[in-house]
């Protein structure tokens, strides 16, 4: 019961973050915007929680925000099959590799490190809870200087994790029945992590160069 | 049936939620699932299906008019060259590098590879 208590107040304070309240202090994009990185290598997370495959699960569902977002994002398969074949057979010691070596070797000008720290599914008696807990940080390639840092986090079934939908009950019962039929919420818990952390306002990545503004001013900087 | 009415409302939800899909940048196909694949259930996405799941969002971003995603050519490059099939790969890894410059380390670095293996 009090580690329920405990987990609601965590999403309530994460999901104030996510909508971007008042309360919300801006990201100090300094570096960010000094850097103006055009390409993120995604180097394959580390990962602390017990489910064996997050890292992996985890990988995948990085390149569309990111790239949406407007970043280049190297392919991250080749990425990891590269790493793989230059002796660096697992995400603990990728994450060890020089930048001037990722530089030199994969041309990003920046790099995002993942740290995962939960990641997997506890099943309830009518349902189950998908819980991804995620800490990135990207850094420049050239300077080593952190230009952007996160906690992404999701949750996905139970009740709790609807507070606040108009539509709570129902999407409590949808998720229920679903829980019958679809048996992994890993990838879509990893998917809205990374969509809540990369997009959040005022607190998220800022637009990269292929995201081309809503309005006019596309001729300048680009 | 009241499964499918559920799945139906929620797949709803899922769209609003993720917001309007139309303004995404990028057609994205099967490219990320079939990424996650291959790490956790590889046997189904053997060499073969991988490429000819891939030819056909290809064809399907074309239709779309969408650019395929940043990587998208790279790994049905890599695909290709581990099918053995030289000529393909090399051209989608241009393909990439003429669309993305910002590959241009990476792809360069995995042409030389290419043919290097191409020798042996």
């Amino acid at each position: 019961m009090n580690k329920i208590l405990k987990l609601g107040f965590l999403i309530t304070f994460l999901s104030i973050f996510a909508t971007g309240c008042q309360e919300v202090k801006p990201y100090d994009y300094t570096a960010l915007k000094k850097s103006k990185p055009r390409s993120i290598v995604v180097i394959p997370p580390k990962n602390n929680s017990i489910e064996v495959n997050a890292s992996y699960i985890y990988l995948s569902t990085l390149t569309e925000p990111l790239a949406e977002k407007g970043y280049y994002v190297l392919p991250v398969a080749v990425v990891d099959q590269f790493l793989k074949e230059n002796g660096l057979p697992t995400p603990a010691e990728m994450n060890n590799i020089p930048l001037k070596k990722i530089r030199e070797y994969m041309g990003a000008d920046a790099v995002l490190y993942i740290d995962i720290e939960e990641f997997g599914q506890k099943y309830l008696v009518f349902s189950s809870v998908a819980t991804v807990i995620a800490k990135l940080k990207l850094v420049d390639t050239k300077t080593g200087e952190l230009l952007w840092e996160s906690t992404a986090f999701a949750q996905i079934g139970g009740n709790s994790g609807n507070s606040g939908n108009p539509i709570g009950i129902l999407t409590y019962l949808i998720s229920a029945a679903i829980t019958q039929v679809v048996d992994n919420k890993m990838p879509e818990a990893s998917r809205r992590a990374n969509h809540f952390s990369i997009n959040a306002e005022k607190i998220g990545l800022l637009d990269g160069p292929y995201k081309i503004p809503a309005k006019q001013d596309i001729n300048k900087d680009l | 049936m009241i499964v499918k009415v559920f799945l139906l409302i929620s797949f709803v939800g899922i769209l609003l939620l993720s917001g309007c899909n139309d303004k995404r940048l990028y057609y994205w196909g099967k490219y990320e699932n079939i990424v996650r694949q291959s790490y956790v259930t590889p046997s189904e996405v053997d060499i073969d299906t991988q490429i000819s799941e891939l030819e056909i969002d290809l064809r399907k971003a074309k239709d779309s008019g969408k650019k395929v995603a940043p990587g998208f050519y790279a790994h049905l490059g890599m695909m290709y060259a581990k099918q053995g099939n030289i000529v393909s790969s090399k051209e989608m890894l241009l393909q990439e590098k003429a669309l993305f410059p910002e590959s241009s380390v990476l792809i360069d670095g995995m042409l030389e590879r290419v043919k290097k293996n191409q020798g042996r």
